[in-house]
Order: C-alpha cells, then structure tokens, then sequence
C-alpha cells in the first residue's frame, strides 16, 4: 500500500537524478504493481503446489521422509490403478461425445423455428449441481424396477407383450425327487403310466394364491394309460405339517399346465390342475415312462431390470451422466461460435451447387475448428477431475469399479483414510495430467492474440 | 381527500410516536439486567441451600455453593432427560451443575477447553479411544476408591475393562447400545410358522421356512460396509470369543488368522445363499428396513442395533412390539450370551468432592432410575431395576445387554478409521467385497489382512 503511494512521487523526482536511479524506480513501479497479484498467486496457488509436493514426499503422518515411496504405492496400488485407468477412460469418451452431441444439436438446432427453446431444455442441465444429478441418476438406474426409472420402462414394455404367469418366482421343495432347469419344474426320474406323481412347490405367499385355490387332496389312484398326481403348495401357515406330502392346510395350486414328456422330449400329454390341484393326464402310452414337467411359463417372474449400477455398467451410467450435463455447454458455445460466422461463405457454396454435407464438412466445420479445440480441451481438464459424480452415483459394491483419481485422492486423504502423503501424491498426479492441456489452452489464447 | 392525507399523517405520526415509545422502553429493559446476573447466581444457590437438608436424603453430603461443568453429546430429548438426572444430583446435594452439549464435536470441543486451562469437570464421550487418549496424557483423573467399588459392584467385568486404562479404572460407562439384535417382522414369520431359534443353524432353518413361504429369509442392505461390519464383529465375537476379539481388535493376530476363517466360513453359511433378498449390493441400509417393515414387506428379517426400533417407529407401517420384534443375535456352535455394541463413559478431569459426588452418583442406579422410564436409555449397570424400562422392547434389549457374559465395543470404531470408518475401502469395503462373493474366504482375508496392514503402521 505504501509502496504505490510513493511510488508516483519519486517518479515526479526523478527526472532530475541519473539514469540508473531512474530505471530502479522503474522497477520499483512495476514491483509495486505487481506485488498483490503475486502474493496473492503465491498463497493462494504457488505455495500449496509446493507444498503438496513435499507433503507428497512425506509417509502418513507427515513425519517421515520416504522420497518416491507414495508414488510407488500409487502405480502398484490395485485400486489406485483402476482410478487411473477410468480417468483415461473418461478423458477418452466424455469430452469427444459431449463435443460430437453439442455440434449436432448446435448446427441441427440452427435452423430450427423455436430453437432458443430447445436450446433452453438442452442446456438446462447445466443449472442443475453436480451432486444433484448424481442422486437423479442414482435414482433413475436403481435395479428395483419399483425404483429405478429406466428398468420401470424396460420392465414395462417387455411385460406388455409377455404374459405374466400365475405363479411368479415359485421353486420346487428340495429333496423331494424334483429339481428346476431353466425355469422348468420336473421330476428327477420318470414315471410309468398307472402311477401317482405329486409335485410340491414353495416360495409362494398365501396372499398370491388365486382365490379358487382348494384344499389339496390326494388325487384318484389313475387308470393304466393315465397319470395323475397334485400340484400344491408345500407350506402350511402358520407352520407344522410334514414336507412334500399332501396334508392339511396346503393348498392346491389351480391352474397350472402339467406336461408328460416322453424319452425323446416330445409332450405325450397334457393337462391343467384343478382348483385343489389335482391332475389326470390321459391318452399315455402304457409301455412309455415319462417325466412330469412343469412348464417354465407358469412361474416366469416377467422381465427383471437391467442391473445398472453393477460394476459392467456402472462407468456407463456415469460418463451418461456427465454427457446429459455437459452437452449442453457445448452446444452453447457451438452455437455462438456459429452465430460469429458469416453467412455468406455458406450462402455462396450453397449458390455453388454444394450439397448440406458438402456445406457442412468442407466451410462450417473448418470454420468451427477453433471453437471446438477450445470446447473439447475445456472438458478434457473438466473431465480429468471428475469427482461429484463418481462420488455420489455408484453403491458400495461397484464403488472401486467406478473410481478416479479425485475420488481416490479424497478417500485416502480425508474419507477416513487420513494418508495425506499418498493423497497429496495423486493430487500432483492430478495436475501433471491436466497441464498438457492447460499449456495447449494458453498457447491458443496467444495465437489468437497475435492473429 | 385532503383532510384524508392529513389523516393519514396524523397516525404516522402517532405510530411512530408509539414506535419510539417502544423503542425507548426496551432500552430500559436492555439498561436494567446489569445487575440481575448476580441476583440470579445467588437465588438458585439459596434455594439450594434450603432444599438441601429436607429433601438429601442419608449419605448425601451437602456441596451448596459448589459448581459443576459437565459435558456430553447429547442434545434435544437425550439432553432433557440427561438434565433431569443432573437436577436430583443438584436437588440432592445443593451443588449447581451446568450442561453443555458438545453435539458431533467431542475431541474437538474437549481439546479446546483443555488447551484453554478450563476443562469441563466431567465429560461423557462415545469414543473409548478418547478415553485412553486423555487418560494417557494425563487430563483425566481416576475414580476414587468409593466409586470405583460402586463401580466393581454394578457392572460386569467387560464394562470394567472397557472403563480402564492400563489398569486403572477411569470410566463410569452411562448409556449402553446394544448392536447384536435380529428384528424380525412377526406378521410375516407367523406366516411361514417360523419360530425364534436357539442358535445359528436354527436361524438359517427358519429362514429357509420364511424363503419358502414366499418372501425372503433376511433382507441386508450392502451398500456401505458398516451394517457388514457388524454382522462379521457379532460372528467372531462368538466363534473366536472375546479374547481373540480384542487382539484382532489391536492387530495383535492377523486377519488370515484361522478364527477370522472360521467367522467368515459361517457368514458364507447364510450369504450368498437363497435365503438372503436379492439385490443387496444396491440397496442401502434404511432400504433393507423398509423391505421388512415398510408397506409392501418383501423379507422376514434385518439384522442391526437396537436403533432399527427408532426407524422403524419413523417409518410408521409396522408398530415396535407388535409385529416389530426381535431376539438375540443367535449364538454360533454352543457361545454364550454375548452383546457387540457401542456406549457413552463418564470421565472426570477433576478431582474434588463435588466431581466425585456426581461420579458416583452416575455410577449408582439411582442416576439411571431418573432417565430409563422416559425411554432412550439403555442402562449398562446391573443393579437398575429392568422394570423401570417403559416397554418390553427396551426391557428385551437391557436385559440382553446387561446378561451378555461378554460385551465388546464395535470393532471397526476402535480400528484406525484408514480400516475402519473409510467408505470405500478398508474393513468396509472388504466386507461388500465378500458379501458379493462369499465363497473366496482365502482372498477376502488376504485383503482385509492388507488393508490392516497399511492402517496400522501408519
């Protein structure tokens, strides 16, 4: 403060005094001028890099100089290594889609009649924090499809053109000569005509139970050409009861279509169950033995959602997070980019007889290359420290299958892990990798200066 | 319309005539209370000092004129009846006893006071390490011989150990949680005609009978890796025993040791299994109390600590000791009575009479005997009467605790928080592993084994 007060005083002086005092005072000026911003960037900027880089050097509890030994750490370090490996998937996808998306919807949406309006819709993300869509696409994505969105449309759809069977998720009693294949209930070994084959299910509530449901009884002993046997629901309420034998309190299950499938695997027969799940399958061969099946669609539990958030598909969902956010920044700046450009060199090639692609590729494309380079370097450093996202959208069991280095970084300096020294060490990881493309940023604001 | 803004002057004058009144009489008020303070120290130490010998009764000793800081955590309702205990202490003995809730800022809150030379006098903190911590740097004060025998004659030995550092006794353990309660919804095991079980395969019996009535066994949300973590701590407690819990507890065995095998071996006996809900991995902790109790219940059973009975009364489908009931978490091949679980001490940093007057008095159950009715307290002391609890849940989860032939603190609160308390890494985050794949016993040791490894030395 004293220095700039003083320093125009001097200056005012100064003519009368030799020349060397006089470029001192120069400098003292332009020290003067200088010294906030630079104390400024030097607390704020300079010192904390420094810092970090020794802090880096340093074992957890900062009082122990171990040199490279945290670096080392970092590049041997299983969950570390995916970090960085997802980083470079992100800087690999993100950025190249979000300027792909924002170039399409910028020129398609040019012509357009109400194009501020959809502009408006496809920027509106950008409104909208991190964290928050984090938790809308955590939402959107959920397995359940009672929760999630997307699996309510998926589910949707596919139930719309199934039928849904009667009794969803039932299995077969354990131990009682039956067994489940690919959705089919059957008997493990095959049964003569003339015999009785009982097949006793669970996993089926009292409350999904059709409301004819009976009492199951002990089917009518067959004739030679004929099976019989009851479907039931092998579950007492309330408890009690022997398992895998007919008995009071079961119920039978109606309604069930009961197969009689010969060696060959041809259906020999067929019948459905009656209210107290009785069957009688007629017209058998008395010579044959079958095996009693139970077609797979009486219990299909309809479509199942798609597991999202599980560690396949769990970077998917959070680069789609990122693209919904981002395209539109894009588009903005795409779209002044091409507001600046002058019409007539479309006009013209159009008067020329070039096609719209032609148009496209050869003048508004090289025209736009600027705005693209300085669109797509933006989010390259953006999408280096990604950290919202990933912190927010993956549940526990694919947390290390979506992790980055800002992540990472947080969870081993003050998510608990309290390991400063490896923290700091992934943070000057971090800006190694983010300075190509702030030096390459710099370079072209000076180029365009000189232009 | 003239005489009709003249009108309306008129009253704003009038208002602001009335405003400036007003103004200029709460300058009187603000002018007055100089010399009230003084007047409201003495009332309340004369009104002691009359109360005193009509309502002490026998053994209280009279400390009116003395002061007392004490501060602990608890806020809201919790700091209500925690108040209420400290006004009998006052009532009592004459003593003022003032309260300070520190909130979630116990370390913080108390190394401030210290480093500003006015410690509280008494100090009632969730963290045993901080316990030791202060005890070791020698801020705290031992209890005296009068209550350390209050002490010796009201709590089991697990509480004793956990009130000691190298071997002097320092705390007087209040309130108690108790973290190794299975609840279950009654609706739907009556359902499936499952019954409470006496040990572990009796558990996974009954949960096979609940998964065959159409609904899942259990319901556990491994979203984060506290709920597993808990789940592993009530499993070796019983198959290890309490010995070996502590020395994994300290890293003094490793985590390949055959005892964190065998603990392991057992949960995969139920995870992974069809008796457990699908879909875990994705479904946080209050979502698995919901499949439960909620309105549409798709499970039997979730297993955590005792404060599923306030979530569940929150959630309001299901009512706590109607269909919302639990037992004990079950014992593994033959263990005893045993309780994981967390808990509040009182430590003093003083040394005079009045401090120790309120420590033995919070070690006795007379203190106790004040809160327990009112819901919210779970007593560690033997010798408060179970009756007093205001319902057969609490009583249920006291008695548990209080029977337990051996208690132990939460492991992972007592592990360095790099292992410990860290989503996504560490004991946590090794458990979600596991839960996903139980049958790679070998390797979620050798993880976990790494994990401790990297936290402890630091």
């Amino acid at each position: 403060m004293t220095s700039t007060v003083t320093a125009p005083q001097r200056s005012r002086t100064g003519a009368s005094k030799p020349r060397s005092s006089g470029r001192f005072k120069r400098g003292l000026i332009i020290a003067s001028f200088l010294a906030p911003a630079l104390i400024v960037l030097g607390a704020l900027v300079a010192y904390p890099i420094i810092f970090t880089l020794v802090r880096s050097m340093y074992d957890r509890a900062g009082e122990k100089f171990i040199g490279w030994g945290n670096y080392v750490t970092m590049f041997t370090n299983e969950t570390t290594f995916t970090a960085i490996r997802n980083n470079i998937l992100w800087v690999l996808v993100a950025p190249a889609v979000c300027t792909i998306l924002g170039l399409i919807f910028a020129v398609l949406l040019q012509r357009l009649k109400w194009k501020t309006a959809f502009r408006l819709i496809i920027f509106m993300p950008m409104a909208i924090s991190m964290l928050a869509a984090g938790v809308i696409f955590r939402g959107l994505f959920q397995e359940s499809p009672q929760l999630g969105a997307v699996n309510a449309a998926i589910v949707g759809v596919q139930n719309a053109f199934g039928d849904s069977a009667s009794y969803p998720g039932a299995k077969p009693r354990q131990g009682v000569g039956l067994e489940a294949e690919a959705g089919i209930i059957a008997t493990e070994s095959t049964v003569a005509p003339g015999s009785v084959a009982d097949l006793p299910l669970i996993a089926i509530r009292q409350n999904q139970l059709p409301e004819d449901a009976a009492q199951a009884v002990v089917a009518s002993p067959p004739e030679g050409n004929q099976i019989s046997g009851t479907v039931f629901l092998d579950v007492v309420p309330g408890g009690g009861g022997e398992q895998g034998v007919v008995g009071d309190g079961k119920s039978g299950l109606p309604g069930i279509r009961v197969d009689a499938v010969a060696d060959d695997g041809s259906i020999a027969g067929h019948a459905i169950t009656n209210a107290d799940g009785t069957y009688l399958i007629e017209g058998l061969d008395p010579a044959g033995v079958y095996r009693i099946a139970l077609p797979a669609s009486n219990f299909g539990e309809g479509a199942q959602g798609v597991s999202w958030l599980s560690s396949t598909f769990i970077n998917a969902v959070v680069i789609l997070s990122y693209v919904w956010i981002w395209a539109g920044f894009a588009m903005v700046m795409i779209s002044s980019g091409l507001s600046a450009m002058d019409p007539s060199l479309q006009e013209a090639a159009r008067m020329d007889g070039a096609s719209e692609w032609k148009v496209f590729t050869r003048i508004t494309a090289p025209l736009l290359a600027p705005v693209l380079v300085v669109v797509f370097v933006t989010l390259i450093i953006n999408v280096l420290k990604i950290f919202d996202l990933v912190y927010v959208i993956p549940p526990g069991a694919s947390k290390p299958a979506a992790n980055v280095i800002a992540v990472e970084m947080w969870t081993v300096s003050f998510g608990g892990g309290n390991d400063y020294g490896l923290g700091s060490a992934l943070a000057i990881l971090l800006l190694i990798l983010v300075l190509p493309s702030m030096i390459m940023n710099i370079r072209r604001f000076r180029e365009e200066r000189t232009r | 319309m003239f005489t009709r803004s003249r009108r309306t002057i008129a009253a704003l004058a009038a208002l602001s005539m009335a405003g400036v009144a007003l103004l200029s009489a709460c300058g009187n008020d603000a002018a007055t209370p100089t010399d009230t303070p003084a007047a409201g120290e003495t009332t309340p130490a004369a009104g002691g000092e009359t109360t005193t010998p009509a309502e002490g009764g026998a053994g209280a000793i009279d400390l009116s004129g003395q002061s007392l800081n004490v501060v602990a955590a608890w806020s809201g309702s919790e700091q209500e009846n925690f108040e209420a205990v400290l006004k009998k202490f006052e009532e009592d003995t004459g003593a003022t006893v003032t309260y300070t809730s520190f909130g979630d800022n116990g370390p913080t809150y108390i190394s401030g006071q210290l480093e500003g030379g006015t410690p509280p006098n008494v100090a009632v903190v969730g963290q045993p390490a901080l316990m030791q911590q202060l005890a070791k740097d020698g801020h705290l004060k031992p209890l005296n011989a009068e209550v350390k025998s209050a002490v010796e004659a009201n709590y089991s030995q697990s509480w004793l150990d956990l009130g000691s550092v190298d071997g002097e006794l320092y705390g007087v353990w209040f309130k108690a949680a108790n973290k190794s309660t299975m609840w279950y919804n009654a609706d739907i095991w009556g359902e499936a005609g499952a019954e409470v079980p006496a040990d572990w395969d009796g558990f996974l019996t009954q949960l096979g009978l609940i998964r065959d009535a159409g609904y899942a066994g259990i319901s556990i949300g491994a979203d984060v890796g506290w709920p597993l973590t808990d789940w592993f701590e009530n499993v070796y407690l019983r198959t290890a025993g309490a010995e070996k819990y502590d020395q994994l507890t300290n890293h003094e065995i490793p985590w390949t040791d055959d005892s964190v095998k065998e603990a392991l071996e057992v949960l995969a006996t139920l995870w992974g299994t069809d008796m457990v809900q699908d879909g875990g991995a994705q479904r946080g902790f209050p979502e698995s109390i919901s499949e439960v109790f909620g309105a549409s219940p798709q499970a039997g059973t979730v297993y955590e600590g005792d404060f599923v009975a306030g979530v569940i009364a929150a959630d309001g489908n299901s009512t706590v000791g109607e269909n919302a009931l639990f037992f004990d978490f079950p014992s593994v091949k033959g263990s005893g009575p045993a309780v994981v679980g967390g808990g509040d001490v009182a430590i003093q940093f003083t040394d005079d009479d009045a401090t120790n007057a309120l420590m033995a008095y919070l070690a006795s159950p007379e203190s106790a005997a004040i809160w327990v009715p009112k819901g919210g307290l779970t007593s560690p002391n033997n010798a408060v009467d179970t009756a007093l609890y205001p319902d057969d849940i609490s009583r249920q989860i006291a008695e548990a605790l209080t029977g337990a032939e051996a208690f132990r603190f939460d492991m992972s609160d007592l592990t360095p928080s790099a292992f410990g308390g860290t989503q996504g890494q560490g004991f946590w985050q090794e458990m979600i592993t596991f839960y996903e794949n139980p049958t790679d016993v070998q390797g979620a040791m050798d993880r976990l084994e790494a994990a401790a490894a990297s936290a402890y030395t630091g």
